[in-house]
């Protein structure tokens, strides 16, 4: 265990999304929003600078969670929520990999709450992927804690009574240090995303809308659907301003503490009017504001990254504290480690 | 102090000694010191801290009492004592739970300063037990401690409540005056320990020494007592309590296997020290991972073991019951953790710093499906090191969890520890798999062990995980007949680990009228019954049993050489019921559930009380 960071050397031989394809059969249902994930995860991958095998998939338990067995990296299909927790024991141990964690909104938002919100907190260096398609499907259809509040399902059959988390700000609150969303029906807005979320150091977080066509076919609808996509999906690019619409005419303008809905062309308003996306704004109050933007019937649901932001991780901070006595006091050796402290001699 | 005549000086073989007081009188600090002390000037000891969950209980309760026990002597002990020989009572609720447990003329210094109408009715006194005969049968010293801690202290620069704060040691230096220790341990501890707070440091070093003359000054002791050092094997020792012996054995175990050592833990007391102890160890390359809840310890500690790390994590009992299915994990993937859990009273919060042994049951079974790990159970707090590096041999060698118990008693109680020398302990051999060639992830081994390959191995990329494994390949699989060959592969491998588990050595004859099987904590105790009741002439002989799963292969042969068998537990009888199925042998239990370790005396009593009024003869 001598390299402590990440081999980003050039690659010798240039792999393709083949090569990331363990050959297994995949398993899950016929029209499942997972194969495209799976199928931008492998076409990104060649190009992330990352040897093979030092990438590692972890994942809890669910559907999302089979995702490990059908990449051929290391893989690690744990226990129901653990993901995070299993992948942040490798990291801290083993610096020197890359980390990924597939992860659904019931593993990782329910039973993986808790890891999750300490994962961000300690920035620890994780790539995690959640698939959302608010609902749990490996148990066949009870709602999840990203279901809208109403939803009928097999266990709520007169409509759930409780209020969904809403991942991205749940991740923004617990200081995640790279918070994305895309959607399973946007292949390049996907790899684009997987490709940034490789490029940082800390955790980085990416909910994924991803239909579930046997249990909750079209909760997506509105925002992949060519026809109303448009209306409904404000994508984030930073640097730029936040602007939809067939038309690319309406804007999102920041009013007081409210984001609103403004048509740049009526009236007096213009495109200086609308709010310019800084997805590296050191304050984090209009990353929460665009998050909240989400279910919202008067505004567009907005999709990129919310926001990034460089601090050192947890890895970073214990490796450097073991390099910092090892360089002072020297490796510690057994005698050392024995006969140190009030020692006395018998003869 | 030139003029102070010598008092005459008794030699004494052995002394139990208890200090108690309130929780934040400081008296587990006394003990350890007075300990530590003991260590140094040769004698061998035990001890026996006893303290409450609460840190800082009201002042003067019952409840609020903390005592250290300690028992020294100038030949081998294995017990903190059975009934104190001397007793410091700082308060009167100290003399209230403590009295009864003290020998008939037992000498009781109390602090007269706290025997106030307030103290006493806190204390549940009716009248001052000082004033009635309620003490008569002992012998009792009566020191105004606090006033003549203040008296000592007198134009210090501290507040009142910090003055009186320092009494502690004023308890303590009287002790190294009455006991002939040397003082000058103690004081290099307190200008280490208080170097940034010199107010501080000037102040306990003043009324350690006050304490100390004021034996000599006064007319209270009529002697002074001398406890010459024991015999003890040639080499050099250091005092260890139970918990700092585990992190030194698994950091050891590091050592001698190259690997990095990771801990995922929760704090939980009583094991809580295991990692105060391996955070300090950063140029050991150690990771401690404070985890945010007991089951993250453990997930974090089985990545960190997929990854090629040496993974420890540490618990007690409710923590090892959130950590099961995290455990089971560890069993399907076959990777090594070993897993310290530090016994304490039960069920559910159960007593907190109180010891136990009631986890046997739930390591060997406390898991869903046919899971079985490798248990293992220390037996003195020295022994706590050679355990944890034998648990972590194990999980090496045979890619499975340990599940290591010590308990509340021996991981808080100290001993002194003849420390090997490097070469005593042998190598670990770790093969990471890196040949690509016929790599399979569950092909075994002769021990049935399943390669390591680690991530970051060129060509060695694999999945593995929860779901049930095809034999070989390691590919998930639904197969019956796969499923059933899978469960029986990992008992087998389990119960290979016999192979490298020690005979027993029986501690007296090889056969006669009664066997007395312990395990765990408990060696002390029943070695000090057997030895006594041997020496009454008694027919009883001893084995102490240190690995739980698998037995030792001769333990069914010896069990049979004996008329009866009992077995002494800090349970209701779990160490018994697994010999009855396993041996078809009619077990007698002796029981104690009381968050105490066993009196040797109470051994003793069960063993004569079965071999017969005529003491067995």
């Amino acid at each position: 265990m001598e390299n402590k960071t990440i081999d980003t050397q050039e690659l010798q031989v240039k792999l393709t999304a083949k090569d990331f394809s363990s050959g297994q059969d995949v398993r899950w249902c016929p029209g499942c929003g997972d194969y495209s994930i799976l199928a931008q995860v492998q076409r990104t991958f060649p190009d992330i600078g990352i040897k093979k095998e030092n990438i590692v998939w972890v994942s809890g338990i669910g559907c999302s969670s089979r995702f490990p067995y059908y990449m051929d990296t290391f893989g690690f299909h744990g226990i129901h929520g653990r993901a995070p927790a299993i992948a942040s024991g490798l990291k801290s141990a083993h610096p020197e990999l890359s980390v990924w964690v597939a992860t659904g909104d019931g593993d990782l938002m329910s039973i993986g709450g808790n890891h999750f919100i300490h994962t961000c907190r300690k920035n620890m260096d994780l790539k995690i992927l959640m698939f959302n398609n608010r609902i749990y499907g490996l148990t066949k259809g009870q709602y999840s804690p990203t279901s809208e509040k109403g939803k009928v399902t097999k266990s709520t059959p007169f409509g759930s009574v409780d209020y969904p988390f809403n991942p991205v700000s749940l991740a923004l609150g617990a200081e995640a240090t790279f918070v994305a969303r895309s959607l399973d029906r946007d292949p390049k807005h996907m790899q684009e995303m997987i490709r940034k979320a490789a490029a940082h150091t800390g955790t980085a977080f990416i909910e994924i809308f991803q239909n579930c066509n046997i249990f909750n076919d079209g909760a997506f609808e509105l925002l992949t659907n060519k026809e109303t996509k448009p209306e409904y999906v404000l994508q984030l690019e930073h640097g730029k301003p936040l602007i939809f619409g067939v038309h690319r005419d309406k804007g999102i303008k920041l009013d007081g503490f409210e984001l609103k809905v403004i048509n740049i062309n009526e009236g007096d308003n213009s495109i200086n009017d609308v709010l310019v996306h800084d997805e590296e704004d050191s304050n984090p109050i209009r990353a929460f504001m665009l998050a909240h933007m989400t279910d919202n019937p008067d505004l567009p649901t907005p999709v990129g990254v919310f926001r990034r932001k460089l601090k050192p991780t947890y890895d970073e901070g214990v490796w450097n504290q073991i390099s910092h006595f090892q360089a002072k006091k020297g490796k510690g050796t057994l005698k050392d480690l024995l006969y140190s402290g009030n020692t006395w001699e018998v003869k | 102090m030139a003029e102070i005549k010598e008092k005459e000086i008794q030699s004494l073989s052995e002394v139990t000694v208890r200090f108690a007081g309130d929780s934040g009188d400081g008296m587990q600090l006394t003990g350890s010191q007075f300990s530590d002390t003991t260590a140094i000037v040769g004698n061998d000891l035990a001890t026996l801290p006893d303290y409450p969950a609460e840190i800082r209980a009201p002042a003067g309760t019952l409840y609020g009492v903390s005592g250290f026990q300690l028992h020294f002597s100038s030949s081998d002990i294995h017990t903190p004592g059975d009934n104190p020989d001397v007793l410091v009572a700082m308060n009167p609720a100290a003399l209230k739970i403590n009295l009864k447990d003290l020998r008939p003329g037992a000498m009781i210094i109390v602090n007269t300063d706290s025997f106030d109408p307030k103290n006493l009715k806190i204390a549940h006194y009716d009248t001052n037990p000082l004033e009635d005969d309620s003490l008569s049968g002992f012998e009792v010293i009566e020191i105004p401690i606090t006033t003549l801690t203040t008296n000592a202290l007198e134009g210090s620069p501290l507040s009142i409540k910090e003055v009186t704060r320092s009494k502690n040691f004023f308890a303590l230096g009287l002790m190294y005056w009455l006991f002939n220790r040397p003082i000058e341990p103690t004081i290099e501890w307190i200008q280490t320990k208080f170097k940034n707070s010199p107010d501080i440091a000037d102040a306990n070093l003043k009324v350690l020494k006050a304490g100390y003359y004021y034996g000599d000054a006064t007319q209270l002791f009529s002697a002074r007592y001398i406890v010459k050092p024991a015999a003890l094997p040639k080499g050099t020792y250091r005092n260890i309590s139970g918990n700092e012996a585990s992190a030194l054995g698994v950091l050891a175990a590091s050592l001698k296997s190259g690997l990095d050592l990771f801990l995922g833990t929760y704090p939980i007391t009583p094991a809580s020290d295991i990692l105060h102890y391996l955070s300090r160890y950063k140029n050991y390359g150690v990771v401690t991972f404070q985890a945010e809840d007991e089951i993250a310890g453990m997930a974090s500690a089985i990545g960190a073991a997929y990854g090629g790390a040496l993974a420890i994590s540490t618990t007690s009992g409710p923590g090892l019951a959130l950590k099961t299915e995290a455990t089971g994990l560890a069993v399907m993937t076959e990777l090594p953790v070993v897993i310290i859990n530090v016994q304490r009273g039960g069920p559910s919060t159960g007593l907190p710093t109180k010891t136990e042994q009631a986890d046997l049951m739930q390591s060997l079974y406390g898991r869903n499906g046919e899971s079985p790990v490798v248990v293992l159970a220390a037996s003195t707090p020295s022994d706590c090191f050679y355990m944890a590096f034998e648990a972590c041999q194990i999980a090496l060698k045979y890619m499975t969890p340990v599940i290591l118990l010590t308990d509340g008693y021996i991981a808080n109680g100290s001993e002194p520890w003849k420390l090997p020398e490097e070469n005593d302990l042998p190598e670990i051999k770790v093969n990471f798999r890196t040949e690509k060639e016929g790599f399979n992830p569950y092909e075994r081994d002769e021990n049935l062990s399943r390669p390591w390959a680690v991530p970051g191995t060129k060509g060695l990329e694999h999945r593995i995980g929860g779901l049930e494994k095809e034999d070989v390949t390691g590919n998930v699989s639904y197969d019956p007949e796969n499923h059933h060959r899978m469960v029986t592969l990992r008992a087998e491998k389990v119960q290979k680990v016999q192979q490298d588990v020690p005979d027993l050595q029986i501690n007296g004859d090889p056969e006669g009228d009664l066997l007395v099987i312990g395990w765990g904590g408990t060696y002390g105790a029943i070695t000090e019954a057997v030895n006594r009741s041997r020496k009454a002439g008694m027919k009883v002989s001893q084995i102490h049993i240190k690995h739980l799963n698998p037995l030792p292969a001769n333990l069914g042969k010896i069990i049979k050489s004996f008329k009866q068998v009992l077995v002494p537990e800090l349970n209701m009888g779990q160490l018994a019921y697994i010999l009855r199925s396993e041996y078809f042998v009619d077990v007698i239990k002796l029981s104690k559930v009381k968050g105490l370790p066993f009196k040797s005396v109470e051994v003793q009593n069960k063993i004569a009380e079965i071999l017969g009024g005529n003491n067995g003869k």
